[in-house]
């Protein structure tokens, strides 16, 4: 459990308490975002380089975009009246407790029984690569088509309408 | 605690904390923002049990979580062009407020 | 004699290296290459920008800086000194703390970008098995930058322009990464030092390189402009034209934190130029094999020099582009073309060494150029303006 581990850990946990608690949206946008890049490091220092870069690609570059034009795109004049959170926080904050305290106690009362081989496996992208043309080419055609779909389908639901509301 | 312990311990925090943004705040966005801690808390998950797991060489772990980072970043595009369509109709985000099936 | 001086900067590192304890010398590495390939950068930074302005001015038939020292070469010390001394004005209303981070994670990423591109033989900072991923990665983290830039300044101009420029960068990263794919699928791997040594042969004095195949071709077009899009370069610099938006997403900036986009958005066009030499002019190979025995890095950084004169060449040749030209430019005719391009390079993949492969590439290519041009990039029919008056 090295020091490295704990800051990424904090980072990461930091990013998304502040992604919940913060006034301003684009805060909570790029807090977000941060958490999404300490995720990413966690990644690479699993060993999956692979998919740390990905990550970082797909949700930093993207995803994080997304969600900030989606912000500036659907900004009302007049900030919520009422408050940050909605009339049923309590309940709210209360299942995600008990949710954490669930997945805490199985893993931490399984922590004998579960595998604990450190040396760091070779994933090399050629690996990937063959692996994705060879044992999961169904699954790559098909997110493809998902893919495409939803790009196809996110295009046409946000477009604007011919004749609008002018 | 073992080094598996600790990342899954992690990514069942930061997996609550996008339910507790999901379930407590009132825009929609943040929800979704919500909703992508919580793949990303899943993605965690795999490639820790692909690292620490039996058989790292068949790359399952780190298949679905690839595949699982591919489906995240559909399904966030798609929410977030169904909340831009609600906000031209309605005029707002706010989740209190769509309560009614009114065009 | 030609060899030591090709591998000179790594023997002079393993010197060093030698005299600093055991456990001390990866951390030793790390420094000495960190400071050493930041110190090389910065250098041709600060002669980029006396060139560029000399460049465009010759080019505008005008002098360009000559006060400063012989033919202006001091220039940029000057401009150094200027911006370290101006004051450093923050609007009242804008939001301090994203305002200040800004510049600092826009020159993080870009500097990060640097340190997978393979300089010479044998001189690479990280030699990444996923390094052009890596690099991709990188350029992606820019465009949150960008835009936190134009947002924290509370300022219409400024949001304007980073809504313009992430709007563009996004656009042209897709025709970048599949240009880029073509060179991947050939050479087999995506770490970059071996691409570099995929390319270095030589069929009687023509080397290897991957730009004179009809694929390798247009691949090195569409990520050239594809890279000067990315970079907000001119004929893609709406975002920072100064007779559009005051100065775009640096508008409230001013000082040292102005100079700090500029070196980042420098650096960034010198990362990405030596990508694409790596990826499709042979990284550090000589172009015909008598002349090997230069030092590779002495080719490497020829090779960007002339692809930053080539950028600086364009920027003062040709007019700017209109937002919409712009993305209309990107997705309806760059993204097909690159899509045919990943097509052609597997067709060379797979058919026989003749001739007939480079008639049928070239003709796919020539065809498909001829035909998106025509149908994709058609002028649009400006319907009459509708205006909306404040009520």
């Amino acid at each position: 459990m090295s020091p490295v581990f704990y800051l990424l850990a904090a980072i990461t946990v930091g990013g998304g308490l502040a992604a919940v608690l913060l006034r301003n949206l684009i805060h909570c946008a790029l807090a977000a975002a941060v958490s999404f890049a300490g995720l990413a490091l966690l990644f690479l220092s699993l060993d999956a380089q692979f998919a740390g870069f990905v990550q970082f690609l797909v949700y930093v570059g993207a995803v994080g975009i997304l969600i900030v034009f989606a912000i500036l795109l659907t900004r009302n004049a007049d900030e919520q009246e009422g408050g940050l959170f909605s009339r049923t926080w309590l309940m709210g904050l209360a299942i995600a407790a008990a949710v954490f305290a669930v997945l805490g106690w199985a893993v931490l009362r399984s922590g004998s029984v579960l595998p604990n081989q450190l040396a760091s496996p070779v994933a090399s992208v050629h690996d990937i690569g063959v692996a994705l043309v060879g044992r999961y080419v169904l699954p790559l055609e098909i997110v493809a088509l998902l893919l495409t779909a939803a790009t196809i389908g996110a295009v046409i639901v946000a477009m604007h309408e011919k004749e609008g509301e002018q | 605690m073992t080094p598996l312990t600790g990342y899954l311990l992690v990514a069942a925090l930061v997996f609550a904390i996008g339910l507790g943004a999901a379930l407590t705040r009132r825009n929609a966005i943040l929800v979704l923002i919500g909703i992508e801690l919580m793949l990303n808390a899943a993605n965690l998950n795999l490639i820790a049990f692909w690292r620490y797991g039996p058989n790292p060489e068949a790359l399952i772990g780190m298949m679905f979580a690839i595949f699982s980072i591919a489906v995240a970043a559909a399904e966030a595009a798609v929410g977030l062009g169904l909340v831009i369509a609600i906000y031209r109709h309605l005029h707002t985000t706010d989740l209190d407020q769509l309560n009614r099936m009114k065009g | 004699m030609a060899q030591e001086t090709d591998q000179i900067f790594v023997l002079l590192t393993g010197w060093i290296l030698s005299y600093l304890p055991e456990w001390l010398r990866p951390y030793g590495l790390a420094v000495l290459g960190v400071v050493g390939v930041l110190a090389v950068y910065v250098t041709l930074f600060a002669l980029t920008t006396w060139f560029e302005r000399k460049g465009l001015a010759r080019m505008q038939n005008r002098y360009g800086p000559n006060r400063v020292g012989p033919f202006g070469l001091f220039q940029p010390i000057a401009d150094g000194v200027k911006a370290l001394v101006k004051e450093d004005v923050v609007p009242f209303r804008a939001d301090q703390v994203l305002h200040f981070l800004a510049p600092l994670i826009l020159l993080i990423a870009v500097c990060m970008e640097l340190g997978v591109v393979p300089v010479g033989r044998n001189m690479v900072l990280v030699d990444m098995d996923a390094g052009l991923l890596f690099f991709f990665a990188m350029g992606a983290s820019t465009e949150l930058s960008v835009f936190m830039a134009g947002w924290s300044s509370r300022n219409k101009y400024s949001l304007l322009g980073a809504m313009r420029a992430i709007a563009q960068m996004i656009s042209y990263e897709i025709p970048l990464l599949l240009s880029a794919v073509a060179a991947v699928m050939i050479a087999g791997t995506l770490s970059l030092p071996k691409i570099v040594e995929a390319q270095s042969g030589f069929t009687d004095m023509l080397p290897h390189w991957y730009v004179f195949t009809p694929w390798g071709f247009a691949g090195a077009l569409i990520f050239g402009i594809a890279a000067s899009a990315e970079t907000n370069r001119c004929p893609f610099d709406l975002p920072e034209g100064e007779s559009e938006l005051v100065a775009g997403y640096f508008t409230e900036y001013s000082g040292f934190k102005f100079a700090i986009f500029f070196i980042a958005e420098y650096i960034g066009m010198f990362s990405i130029s030596s990508i694409s030499v790596t990826l499709f002019f042979g990284g550090w190979g000589a172009p015909l094999s008598f002349l090997s025995f230069i030092p590779s890095w002495i080719w490497f950084f020829a090779k960007v020099m002339t692809m930053i004169f080539v950028f600086i060449w364009v920027r003062g040749t040709l007019p700017r582009l209109r937002q919409d030209q712009l993305m209309n430019f990107a997705w309806k005719f760059m993204l097909p073309l690159s899509l045919v391009n990943l097509g052609v390079t597997a067709l060379w993949r797979f058919m026989n060494d003749d001739w007939q492969r480079w008639a049928a590439c070239t003709a796919i290519l020539v065809v498909s150029y001829v035909v998106l041009g025509l149908t994709g990039m058609r002028s649009q029919h400006v319907a009459p303006r509708k205006y909306r008056y404040a009520e």
